[in-house]
């Protein structure tokens, strides 16, 4: 981008130092230079979470109620549309899962919707890590990723050893992704090494499979804790950091996204890190979804208004999102038995 | 998933189509008479003056002007409906009008708002989530006081003032009006009401309001002028108390004009509001509140936080992210529901903030000006942030009333509240930290009538509003803005 000067409209030429407006002025800048720091001790990484900022929580949710009020129409509307259909992380962990119900839901993540071909496959299907072998074969050929909770998922009450063989076994599947739980007992009983040490050692075992870290800010309950974790998870290697279980009563809000979108952004401002962010559990329509994208685009900007940096972890938006899209093309709402259930 | 040459992420790199309110929801007429006496009526000279779109420059419709006799009319009206009508009413009876006011204003909020956007210039979605709502809500507020005013700590029964004067500005017209009249009419008072020349639209669609609501005649009266029609107002015998919200030259010749009459007087002035940063603040919310602090209302607001004191030690980070903030506004079409920034309201206005923004220039504050494009036609000044300013600038001492903010820096608590004080305004001030005992301390040192905590620009009915010094005296809001309007 050529540098220009902004002189406004000056009435008086002027001698005064008038700042030129950079490319910097409208970005994210992300420092290739620098590097995340090694953390040797619990109180290294106390130190560091005590260089963050305090969250004002008044502040936040006026924030995300402000950005809620965009107007997201015509154009712009189809575009988000597609691009949050490509961001679903299509969802189903029920003790009730089967092969049967785990095809039904690839086919539909493969081919959202079989009356319109221009509609994008979704990023990736969620599933327990006893399903992830099945998934694999069914998605096969397709760019459709394998997500894989696991760590004892959803409340990480095991040892060490027992997350580490949950973890290995659905990478041996076939899992493209894992999608592991903090341990939100050990960060809010002040361990927060422990947590971090646990993270550490998923990522080792995750191999090439992605990292999603899953705060469950539902448990955290404070934006100073969930800037917190978020920093805990970045520092210890995740490639994501996503919100909720969708297993506790509170899932993912604006508010709570707008946080971990501040964090991610400070987080490659200062060490030329780019982390994903996932919001998950009780995000329902495409207006619900739209205005995430709004806070995305407007809290981090461009390069993460894409799958590879944002997801939407979900089971009932997708049909919301095909609808609204159909209603975008036809202009008029389309029968809800139109979409397959799932 | 480091890779090497990583570019910058464009924030707002989504575009968003064009998402216009409709300017046809407004249904405003060619021409406006005066609301005296219940009734609109032609002026007495037949001189009228055309109120514009400040975003286009286009026509609105044609308005009254004033006259001496017309005011004479206006006031000789309210004093009748106030000796044979509103004295007699109960508070009670005066509540039930309040409310339902409160309730069509509610009921017509998308043709209020769509019609102060027009008129001001303002983004629509600042009329349609701020001025509209508030103004409702001071009438539903004063609403609850009418039947209670012995309970307001002004003695066992308090009495009305008589006939008010009130004369309000062009930055808030609807809400400006609200303020006024709901706590005057709450006390049994009648008024006689003078819109602001730039903007008086919402007023007379007010008027039809208080018709719709049924309010007797005479109750209140509004007279649309110039300074002639103001000065008229502020100097008629009949008038028992004067209320003037506006800028500090106007509200010292009026306090000259009343001096020697038997007239009360409150005046809401201008303002060089300090938004103080100490190092601990919660810094994100405290750039959107910086943001909004200044930008708010394209800086067309008394108490904004026009200056932004930023405790050195961060100076550097807080710059960074206010002028990349400072990009990212959207500004331009007001009735765009995705404007944040809409247009200057008058000529004149525009004239002012360039002059004081070339004087900053000329005496060597840096100036970051957004690169956004402005339309062609209309008023408009992209939002501008001078940097390295100091005390002795005149853009630190002076009130810009524009979309203009102006960084200083300070190293200790003391030296803060010392920079925020040395003003001869005293209007409002905001506090930014998370650590409570410093923002009682400083909230404690600083001479200002409103001090904000984490927070800047929020208001609410309940909560009294008003100056010190130069920024004027009396309370507007709360239990405390009755008194103004009482005798006591």
């Amino acid at each position: 981008m050529a540098k220009r000067l902004v002189i406004g409209s000056v009435i008086n030429v002027s001698t005064a130092p008038l700042r030129l407006v950079t490319p910097e002025d409208h970005s994210v800048v992300i420092q290739t230079s620098s590097q995340v720091p090694r953390i040797e001790s619990e109180t290294q990484l106390r130190s560091i979470l005590a260089t963050l900022s305090g969250v004002d929580s008044v502040g936040a949710e006026a924030r995300v109620a402000k950005l809620a009020t965009r107007s997201i129409k015509k154009s712009t509307k189809m575009a988000a549309l597609d691009l949050a259909i490509s961001m679903v992380d299509l969802t189903t962990l029920e003790g009730a899962d089967t092969p049967g119900k785990v095809t039904s839901l690839c086919t539909k993540a493969m081919r959202p919707s079989p009356m319109d071909l221009s509609v994008p496959s979704v990023a990736a299907v969620c599933v327990y890590p006893d399903l992830v072998a099945h998934a694999r074969s069914v998605l096969k050929g397709s760019s459709v990723a394998v997500a894989a909770v696991a760590t004892s998922f959803p409340s990480g009450r095991a040892s060490l050893n027992v997350k580490l063989m949950d973890v290995r076994e659905a990478v041996a599947n076939g899992a493209d992704e894992i999608d592991m739980v903090i341990d939100r007992g050990a960060f809010l009983s002040g361990r927060i090494g422990q947590v971090y040490e646990e993270i550490v050692a998923v990522k080792q075992v995750c191999g090439n499979a992605h990292l999603k870290v899953i705060l469950e800010t539902g448990e955290l309950v404070t934006y100073d804790n969930v800037r917190k974790a978020s920093w805990i998870a970045m520092l210890a290697g995740a490639d994501f950091i996503k919100t909720s279980t969708g297993k506790v009563p509170v899932a993912a809000t604006q508010p709570v996204a707008l946080v971990m979108l501040e964090a991610v952004r400070d987080f490659a401002e200062t060490t030329g890190q780019i982390v994903g962010v996932k919001v998950a559990g009780g995000i329902r329509t495409a207006k619900d979804a739209i205005r995430y994208l709004v806070i995305v685009n407007e809290t981090v900007g461009s390069t993460w208004m894409t799958p590879d940096l944002f997801r939407f972890g979900a089971s009932s938006l997708l049909n919301d999102l095909l609808m609204q899209r159909l209603k975008q093309q036809r202009g008029a709402y389309i029968r809800p038995d139109e979409f397959s259930g799932d | 998933m480091t890779e090497n040459n990583l570019p910058n992420s464009k924030l707002g790199s989504l575009q968003y189509d064009p998402a216009p309110e409709s300017a046809a929801i407004a249904k405003l007429k060619s021409s406006y008479g005066l609301f005296i006496n219940g009734k609109f009526t032609d002026p007495s000279k037949h001189e009228q003056f055309e109120t514009i779109n400040p975003a286009t420059e286009k026509r609105l419709a044609t308005i009254s002007q004033g006259s001496t006799s017309d005011i004479d009319k206006a006031v000789k009206a309210a004093r009748k409906a106030y000796d044979n009508v509103w004295s007699k009413t109960t508070g009670a009876e005066r509540a039930k009008y309040l409310y339902r006011i409160a309730r069509i204003i509610q009921e017509r909020s998308r043709e209020l708002a769509v019609v102060e956007t027009l008129d001001n210039g303002k983004p629509i979605r600042e009329s349609r989530d701020v001025d509209v709502p508030l103004a409702a809500a001071h009438f539903f507020y004063y609403a609850g006081w009418a039947d209670k005013l012995e309970h307001a700590g002004f003695g066992n029964a308090p009495k009305p003032i008589g006939v008010a004067g009130q004369i309000i500005p062009w930055n808030f017209p609807l809400m400006m009006a609200a303020w006024k009249l709901a706590p005057a009419l709450a006390a049994g008072n009648t008024c006689v009401l003078k819109p602001a020349e730039t903007t008086p639209l919402s007023a007379l669609l007010l008027g039809e309001i208080l018709q719709q609501a049924g309010l007797p005649d005479g109750v209140v009266n509004i007279v649309t002028g110039d300074g002639v029609t103001g000065s008229a107002l502020v100097d008629h015998p009949g008038v028992d108390k004067i209320a003037f919200t506006g800028s500090t030259g106007v509200g010292r010749l009026i306090q000259q004009r009343v001096a020697t009459s038997h007239k009360r007087l409150t005046l809401e002035l201008g303002g060089k509001g300090a938004n103080i940063v100490y190092e601990d603040a919660p810094i994100d919310e405290m750039i959107e509140g910086i943001i909004d602090g200044i930008f708010f209302n394209q800086g067309h607001v008394c108490c904004a936080g026009s200056r932004l004191l930023v405790q050195e030690s961060i100076a550097d980070d807080v710059l960074r992210r206010l002028v990349r903030r400072v990009e990212q506004l959207r500004v331009g079409d007001p009735m765009d529901k995705n404007t944040d920034i809409g247009a200057i309201n008058s000529a004149d206005q525009l004239k002012r903030i360039k002059e004081l923004v070339a004087y900053g220039e000329q005496e060597g504050a840096t100036r970051y000006t957004s690169s956004c494009e402005l339309p062609k036609k209309g008023f408009w000044f992209a939002p501008t942030v001078f940097a390295d300013v100091s005390q002795s600038h005149r853009i630190a001492r002076e009130e810009i009333f524009g979309p203009v903010l102006s960084v200083l820096t300070f190293r200790t608590p003391e030296e803060a509240i010392t920079k925020a004080n040395n003003t001869n305004y005293g209007l409002a001030c905001g506090v930014w930290s998370e650590k409570g005992s410093r923002t009682l301390w400083t909230a404690e040192r600083l001479r200002a009538g409103v001090v904000w905590a984490n927070t800047y620009n929020k208001f609410d009915p309940t909560s009294p509003f008003g100056g010190t010094r130069e920024s004027g005296f009396g309370r507007e809001g709360g239990k405390h803005g009755l008194e103004a309007y009482l005798n006591v």
